[in-house]
């Protein structure tokens, strides 16, 4: 069986993937069961048994026959599909993901065969398909039964055959019958043609011919029996006596060409297919390495060829052509934000049993594309904050019909562009119990008074956990810290808002891809920094007169409006800048706005970003490194970083003023 | 000449499966993902054998089946059911569409070769 290894891995593969498919059905039709769901349903089961025994899943095909059953029945109408047929179909094919994950038959699976949770699965099942209980257990759910093939000594049998007459258009082929027969021993064939009618009337596609065969063989009566396997609905009649071991035959069997020739010559075609390919995402990985090479190559390339007019245009061709590919390749990363969005439904589905509370969700804006890694990475702090809305936020049905809400609490969930809205109609967050439990952390002086959005990102803190001190229901899962963490390192921003009574809404806003960014260059001194593009809400001159000194910290009054803001020199530690003419950098990260002191701005460019080594990536305040056109290297500002820093060092100042 | 089988399953690990077993035996193997597409590669490929699901999205094994045995290239061609379906009924309707035989899934490999040697030759 060496042979269909590699196709073991690709089953494993597509199973697991039409398990993932089959969670979002068996969805589907808990709200709209109509035929062709159920179908589907039960297709998916079909090829997960067929293939499962034979690549080694014995166990797994055994499980889904069981499942299968249930579906038949469904799809003829004898069981209907209620909530807990969906919940049994649903633990059901958690199961068989767990079967799958014992990669195939053996100690894994049976334990996990044995568990009280996989014998409920299987009496549960067993019920609602009203099989006899006692479900043929480790039975295969057919094995052609191969008899001992017992050796019986010379036998001569007799063998009459007739196909039906339309056996020829359904391509079988008497001759190879016949063959085959001959394979088993000596024959010899008489044709019988007394059915055979005038020319005239002759239609060629039509058998009319039958065979009697004289087969003289120690094979038992079942290997001719297999031999007609597909000739059920011929005249077959097997009929044997023990003779004495036969003298060698010589006559060999005698067959005409009973198919109508037809053109054998097998055309050799290229293959064309139109399917989608598989690769590994780590493949894509070295590709898009590659490529953020060439992009630095080809900027290298731009430089030093803006002396030399005549590579000019071959320059801007690669530069075309480079731009291109990236495009071409970052698409390929890039996957509907949907794929995410199956699992919510799932965790809405359980938490609403296990909450008691009715919750609809919404989901609108699947098909935005966003980076693989980027959704890999958010699926989880998503999740998180879906359990945070349905949990904390979303009351019970009895306060909501109280507050004049529906009964059924809404999640909302919103893919467009790159901001990712989590929304529910829930009671908001308590203000009061936020800022009670920041001062009692230290986080907020008893005097001070944070604005509502200063205030909610106080969630954000470490510590303040999974804020189940603000209701009544004990959190669960990781905190709001955790979901800040995650999405910093996608360098992307949550923003909290949220009105008591009527509902929270936490936007993330995430970069497209990971790997390439527009970055803005700064020099400091003779050094050069990257910051993105992307948190960057203006440049202003940094006048001196402008300067406001506030207990060691610098404000500036920009539009009458006061922006801290850092000294990169500072920050870097650095010698202080002796240039008059310095800039400000504007950016914003998580809601507050921050100023940047830098010496000059060089210009836009487009940063392949380059993780630190292992040595630096401790570093804080930098989100990675690039290489520049010149083949220098510049570090990439950690915008979020630096910003949570200047605010961290003025609530420290604060309570000393 | 090398002989072409057709294999029609929307499971690709399947399709690799038979082409695994059949390709050291000197067969040329051929994939299609549904009915529809192995209507198409029915007429292009000129296949020896033909085998063929019967739970498949878009186009069916039955309905292939038909399509293919009122199809100038179909006609005379083995077509064996392949399928973990094995109710009577099935069976019957397989073989009134026009099948020529029937392979239970389950299979193993000398049992898909000899359905191959049966049919194709």
């Amino acid at each position: 069986m060496d042979e269909i290894n590699p196709a073991v891995s690709a089953f494993v593969q597509e199973a697991r993937e039409i398990l993932e498919g089959l969670e979002a059905l068996l969805l589907d039709l808990e709200s709209d069961s109509d035929a062709e769901q159920i179908d589907a349903v039960f297709r998916t089961l079909h090829t997960v048994k067929g293939s499962g025994a034979m690549f080694g899943f014995g166990t797994l095909s055994r499980f889904t026959h069981h499942f299968e059953d249930a579906f038949d029945r469904v799809r003829e109408g004898r069981l209907s599909v209620d909530g807990r047929l969906i919940d049994l179909s649903l633990k059901a094919r958690d199961h068989m993901i767990a079967l799958l994950d014992c990669g195939g038959d053996g100690p894994g699976a049976t334990a996990l065969e044995a568990t009280p949770g996989a014998v409920a699965l299987l009496a549960a099942l067993a019920e609602i398909t009203g099989a006899a209980s006692v479900a043929p257990k480790g039975a295969a759910p057919q094995a052609t039964p191969e008899p001992a093939p017992s050796r019986t000594a010379g036998r001569r049998w007799t063998i009459r055959f007739r196909p039906e007459p339309d056996a020829l258009r359904n391509g079988m082929r008497p001759d190879l019958l016949i063959a085959e027969l001959g394979g088993l021993g000596s024959v010899e064939v008489g044709a019988d043609i007394g059915a055979l009618p005038a020319l005239a009337d002759l239609d060629p596609t039509l058998s009319h011919l039958g065979w009697t065969v004289t087969l003289d063989t120690d094979q038992p009566r079942s290997a001719i029996e297999a031999v007609f396997i597909f000739a059920d609905d011929a005249e077959l009649e097997i009929t044997g006596e023990v003779t004495e071991p036969a003298p060698e035959n010589p006559v060999r069997p005698v067959v005409g060409q009973a198919q109508p020739a037809a053109g054998e010559a097998s055309r050799k075609k290229p293959e064309k297919t139109g399917e989608s390919v598989r690769v590994p995402a780590g493949k894509l990985d070295e590709i898009m390495d590659q490529l953020g090479e060439l992009v630095i190559a080809q900027a290298r390339l731009s430089q030093m060829a803006s002396h030399e007019p005549e590579l000019e245009s071959v320059v801007e061709e690669v530069e075309r052509l480079v731009t291109g590919l990236r495009d071409a390749t970052l698409s390929i990363r890039m996957l509907p934000i949907e794929v995410v969005f199956g699992k919510f439904r799932r965790v809405v589905r359980d938490l609403s049993a296990e909450l008691g509370k009715e919750v609809t969700l919404i989901t609108e804006g699947g098909e935005t594309e966003i980076d693989k890694t980027v959704i890999d990475r958010l699926s989880e702090p998503l999740v998180h904050m879906i359990r945070n809305s349905m949990d904390h936020g979303i009351e019970s049905a009895g306060v909501r019909l109280a507050a004049g809400k529906p009964a059924r609490g809404t999640v909302r969930q919103e893919g467009g562009e790159v901001l990712i809205a989590i929304e529910d109609d829930g009671a908001g967050l308590d203000a009061e119990a936020i800022r009670a439990k920041a001062i009692e952390r230290g986080l907020l002086t008893s005097e001070a008074q944070p604005g509502e959005s200063e205030l909610y990102q106080l969630i954000f803190a470490p510590g303040f956990s999974t804020a189940k001190e603000l209701s009544s229901v004990s959190g669960r899962g990781v905190g709001m810290d955790a979901v800040r963490t995650t999405v910093d390192a996608l360098r992307g921003a949550v923003e909290v808002a949220s009105r008591a009574g009527l509902g929270t809404r936490v936007t993330l806003r995430l970069p497209v891809t990971l790997a390439i960014i527009d970055g803005l260059l700064v020099r400091l001194g003779d050094a050069v920094f990257v910051i993105p593009l992307a948190s960057v809400e203006e440049c202003v001159e940094l006048d001196a007169a402008e300067r406001q000194r506030e207990s060691g910290r610098t404000m500036l009054c920009i539009r009458e409006h006061l922006v801290p803001f850092l000294d990169l020199d500072v920050v870097f530690g650095r010698d202080p800048s002796t240039e008059t003419r310095r800039r400000v950098v504007i950016v914003k990260a998580d809601g507050q706005r921050l100023g940047l002191v830098v010496d000059d701005i060089l210009g836009q460019h487009q940063t392949v970003i380059k993780t630190l080594s292992q040595y630096h990536r401790d570093v804080e305040g930098f989100a990675g490194a690039t290489i520049l056109g010149d083949g220098s290297v510049a570090l990439i500002i950690d915008v979020a970083t630096l910003t949570r820093r200047a605010l961290a060092e003025r609530a420290e100042r604060k309570p000393a003023a | 000449m090398a002989k072409t089988v057709l294999i029609i399953d929307d499971s690709k690990a399947i399709r690799d499966m038979v082409t695994f077993t059949l390709e050291p035996h000197g067969y040329r193997c051929v994939g299609a993902g549904d009915g529809s597409e192995g209507l198409t590669r029915l007429r292009a490929e000129n296949p020896a054998l033909v085998i063929t699901d019967l739970n498949m999205p878009v186009m069916n094994g039955i309905e292939f089946i038909r399509h293919a045995r009122q199809d100038a290239a179909g006609a005379g061609i083995p077509i064996v059911m392949l399928t973990t379906e094995t109710k009577p009924e099935m069976k019957a309707e397989g073989k009134s569409a026009g099948a020529t035989g029937w392979i239970n899934k389950p299979f193993d490999a000398d049992m898909l070769l000899s359905v191959a040697k049966k049919l194709a030759g």
